[in-house]
Parts: structure tokens; sequence; C-alpha cells
């Protein structure tokens, strides 16, 4: 919405991707349009087969579009990748057991060659932003389910990309961390300025987190609604029973279900 | 057969003392534990010492513990030799090249699927070898000295090696790989950071698997052709002449080194994969 003449910062056009299976070929994403720009939290909602996961990995380099284009910083996303243009937050924490949390955290800066000190700094900074302070010398088992999640997103802040993209990174986490770690990924992102591609498939937390809000819906997997949120950027967690996240959840909700009739 | 009554005596105070050990609040602590299979160990040497007297066996068909031991005294400096010769030069030397050798193959086949097709079964059909006829061959190669022996510890260690850190090469998660690709990481930087720590327990077990394996051949290796020392050689001319009692001091020296030799893997192993769920504490 802001700043709509400067180019998006991740831009599809007609995206489509096929996966060849043993079934034969799943059209995964069909003739999929968007444009994000500079710090949008943008989520992508929607029922499982639906092509979220795969538009953010197609976004990430780790799938490969059969059709259409999509850019990233204006380059290819496999250049985008090279260049380490983004963080990534997988579902699980997918943290190195043999090593430690700040060891986990310095692993994307010891593979992109920065000074030992300058490891350390950023080390301590984003455990630090995480509230993980003083755990920096515990193995991830050693922690809880939560604990790793937010030690995989200093991970992914680390090397301070300015795209953070996340695929369902609390899904399996309950819903009172859940909310805790929605409130702080807001503050975080407004502190940053990141511009973040978030997909879930709660509609509570697509509404409460995002600047904008992407429905899809499955077979094939493409966009039914896009919605800009008018709620405020600062956002309390009992902005939930206001009248406009109501509406807005609402008409998610309706998306999804005509996403649904097409079968 | 006073010494039959009296092992069984001991047998049966033995147990008594481990039952009453296992159930009291000394078996909690670390000293306690190692006591219990200590008297265990005692009590096998005494009931054999005892059986064998008071029974009369023969020495040919079983010398007593005592004998062995006294003999093992004895031969101490020729043990000794046969020790450096068959393990030192010949077991442990093999057991390193192979398993070096089966990591450098592992490395090639995973940077290539036509060496994957091409070599894996190639490994498979040298490990179908049996070794009483790889090992005469192999003498015929490489001399009667050492040399020959770590050659065919090399051939029986390769392929159980290869297959393991092929698989253990493998057994990093999809997710933790995408992570890598994410922060573009280059082949070696993934290897070296991620798939070979990942790799580690498979790799242990397949150098545990490999110990026994490279003192098996290194013995055995010697019964087609050696000087006239090395613990195989020993072993085969000492039943010709029944010299029993040295052929069981072999024995327990084979057992003793193998024994080492495997704790240090195991030791290794606790060390480096500390975080794999089979080793936390």
């Amino acid at each position: 919405m802001k700043d709509a003449t400067s180019q998006p910062v991740i831009e599809a056009k007609g995206l489509n991707l096929v996966f060849q299976t043993a079934d034969g070929p799943v059209q995964a994403l069909k003739d999929v349009n968007l444009a994000i720009n500079q710090g949008d939290f943008v989520s992508f909602i929607g029922p499982s087969g639906c092509g979220k996961t795969t538009f953010l990995r197609a976004i990430a380099a780790l799938e490969h579009p059969t059709g259409g284009t999509l850019t990233v910083n204006g380059m290819t996303p496999d250049e985008a990748r090279r260049k380490r243009a983004y963080g990534y937050v997988f579902q699980a924490a997918g943290l190195y057991p043999w090593r430690t949390i700040a060891g986990n955290v310095r692993l994307p800066l010891e593979i992109m060659g920065f000074s030992r000190a300058e490891q350390d700094e950023r080390t301590e900074a984003v455990l630090d932003l995480v509230e993980l302070k003083g755990f920096g010398k515990k193995f991830p088992w050693q922690l809880s389910g939560g604990m790793q999640q937010r030690a995989s997103i200093a991970r992914a802040l680390a090397f301070d990309a300015d795209i953070l993209l996340m695929d369902e990174p609390f899904g399996a986490l309950d819903e009172i961390v859940r909310d805790r770690l929605n409130e702080e990924l807001l503050k975080l992102w407004a502190r940053t300025g990141k511009t973040i591609g978030f997909v879930t498939h709660s509609i509570p937390e697509a509404v409460y987190l995002s600047t904008r809000i992407v429905v899809m819906s499955p077979r094939p997997g493409r966009i039914t609604d896009v919605i800009d949120s008018p709620l405020p950027k600062e956002r309390p967690l009992d902005i939930r029973d206001s009248r406009e996240f109501i509406e807005i959840a609402h008409r998610v909700r309706e998306g999804l279900r005509a996403g649904h009739h097409d079968d | 057969m006073t010494a039959l009554w009296l092992a069984l005596g001991f047998w049966l105070a033995a147990w008594a003392l481990n039952v009453w050990l296992a159930g009291s609040r000394l078996s909690q602590t670390g000293p306690g534990r190692a006591l219990v299979p200590l008297i265990f160990g005692a009590t096998v040497l005494v009931l054999w010492e005892g059986l064998v007297r008071g029974l009369g066996v023969a020495p040919v068909i079983l010398p007593a513990p005592s004998v062995i031991a006294a003999k093992i005294a004895v031969e101490l400096p020729v043990l000794w030799q046969d020790f450096t010769q068959t393990i030192l030069k010949g077991a442990i030397p093999g057991f390193l090249m192979g398993a070096g050798a089966a990591f450098l193959t592992a490395i090639a086949i995973d940077r290539s699927p036509f060496l994957q097709r091409g070599l894996l079964p190639v490994g498979n059909f040298v490990a179908a070898l049996p070794i009483v006829g790889l090992a005469p061959i192999l003498v015929m190669w490489f001399g009667f000295d050492w040399q020959s022996k770590a050659a065919v510890v090399v051939v029986m260690v390769f392929f159980p090696m290869l297959v393991n850190i092929v698989a253990g090469l493998q057994a990093s998660e999809r997710m933790q790989r995408d992570l890598m690709a994410t922060w573009g990481a280059s082949y070696w930087q993934a290897l070296w950071k991620l798939r070979l720590p990942a790799a580690m327990p498979f790799i242990f077990n397949g150098l545990k698997i490999a110990s026994t394996l490279a003192l098996i051949g290194a013995i055995v290796a010697e019964f087609f052709g050696s000087p006239i020392y090395g613990m195989g050689f020993r072993i085969s001319t000492e039943v010709g002449r029944l010299g029993l009692d040295m052929v069981w001091a072999t024995i327990a020296v084979a057992a003793l080194a193998g024994s080492v030799f495997y704790g240090l893997i195991t030791l290794i192993e606790r060390w480096v994969t500390f975080w794999h769920p089979s080793q936390r504490h």
C-alpha cells in the first residue's frame, strides 16, 4: 500500500508450478499474480494443498516454477538465494543438535564468512532480540519447543536479510505460546521494518499479524482474495475482540469457504 | 574333588553377594556398579578352574585359567612380538586404510550418481568374496609379512564402512539441507557443517563392526603364510603341537586387544555423537 510507486520486493506474474508425481502432474500453483512491497507483512492462508508453502518455497528458490515470472529484489529467486536476500523459518525449528543454541545461530554467519568478532556480536544481539539471553550455551534438546522455535527465528535474523519468510513457524506450538510469539514477532517487525511472508492456516493469526492477507484455495493452488488490513500497526492482543478484526476474519473465512465450493 | 566343591561354594557365595549388591544402595554408585560384573567375571574363572581340576579335564581339551595365566607370564616376549606383528602392523593400519578409502569412495559416490550405480555393486561383489579364498591370493601378491595381512583387512573393512558412510551422508533431514540452501552454502560447506556431523552415528556403527572384522582378518590371513611369528601363525602352529595353553594365551591377548580397540572407538563415539538421542544422559 505504502510506497506503491517503488518497485515491489517480491513480484509474481502468471506464476505456474507443476509437480511431476507418480500419479501424474499436479498443479501446485496456477496463474499466481502478487506484488509484495518493502515493509509489508503478508500472510498466506488456505487449506492444505492450496500451494501456500509451495509459493513461499518458490520465493526462496527451494522449488522451481514451471511458468510465469517471479522476482525477488528484481533478481531471479536463485540469484537472490545466493545473495542471501532472505531468512527462512520452517515449521519445525530444525536446529542442529550437535551445536549449542549460540552455535546454531552462528552457523549461517560462519557460512557467509562473517568475522569471528562479528559472529559473536550478532549472535548475542539476536538472541537478546528473541529473549533467549543466557541460553546460548544450552543444546537444542534442552529447551522447550517454543524456545527452540525462537532460536530458529534468531538464526534467520542473524545475518539481517531484508526479507523474512516464515512457513507456519508457530503451527506446532500451543495457543498461549503462539499468542506470545505472535506479539513478539509484531514488535520485531515494527523495530526492524523487514518484509515478511508468513504462511499459516489460522485465521486469527493471519488477521492479527498481517498488513495484507492472501487467501488461497486448492486444486489447483491459486489466489482467491487479497485483503488489505485496516488495522493499525500498533496491535495489542485484545485487538482481536474489536469489530474491525472480526470483520476481516469474517471476510477471510468467506474467502476460504468460496474456494472450497469450487471443488 | 575338593576343588570342584570349593568352586561351587565360591559360585554360590558370589551369587548371593551379587544379589545383595544389586539390591543395596551401593549399586547406585559408580564403584558398586563396576563391582557386580567384576565379581561375575571372577566367578566364571574360579568355576572354570574348579571344574577343570575337580573333573580332571585333559589340558588339550581345556587348560585351567591358572595354567593359561602362567603361560602368558612366561611367554610374554613372544606374545608381545605376535601382538606387534598382527595387531599393530596388520590390523590397525589395514583398518585405517580401509576406513579411509571407504570414506573417500563414499564422497565420490555422493558427488556422482554414476559412481553410485557403478561402485556400490562392485563393493558388494568384493565383500561377497570368501576371506579363505582371498587371503592366499593377497599373500601371493603382497608377500608373507604384515603387508598382505593389512591388505586382507582393507578388503574386509572397506565394504561395511562404505555402506555405513553412504547411508550416513543421507541421514540429514530435508529441512536441515534446505536451510543450508537458503544460506547459499556450497557443497563442501554443507558437507562439513551438516552432512558429516549428521552421518557420525552411522560412521561409528561402521567403525565398530569394522574393528572386529579387522582383528579376524589379520589373524586368519596368517594361516595362509606368514613369518614365524604373529597371532594367527602362533595359533595354527601351536594347535599342531598340541600346545593348547599357548593357543589359549594367544586367544586371551586377542580378546583383550579386541575389547580395548572396540572400547576406544565407543569412547570416541560418545565424545563425538554426544548429541544423538542414544548417547544423551
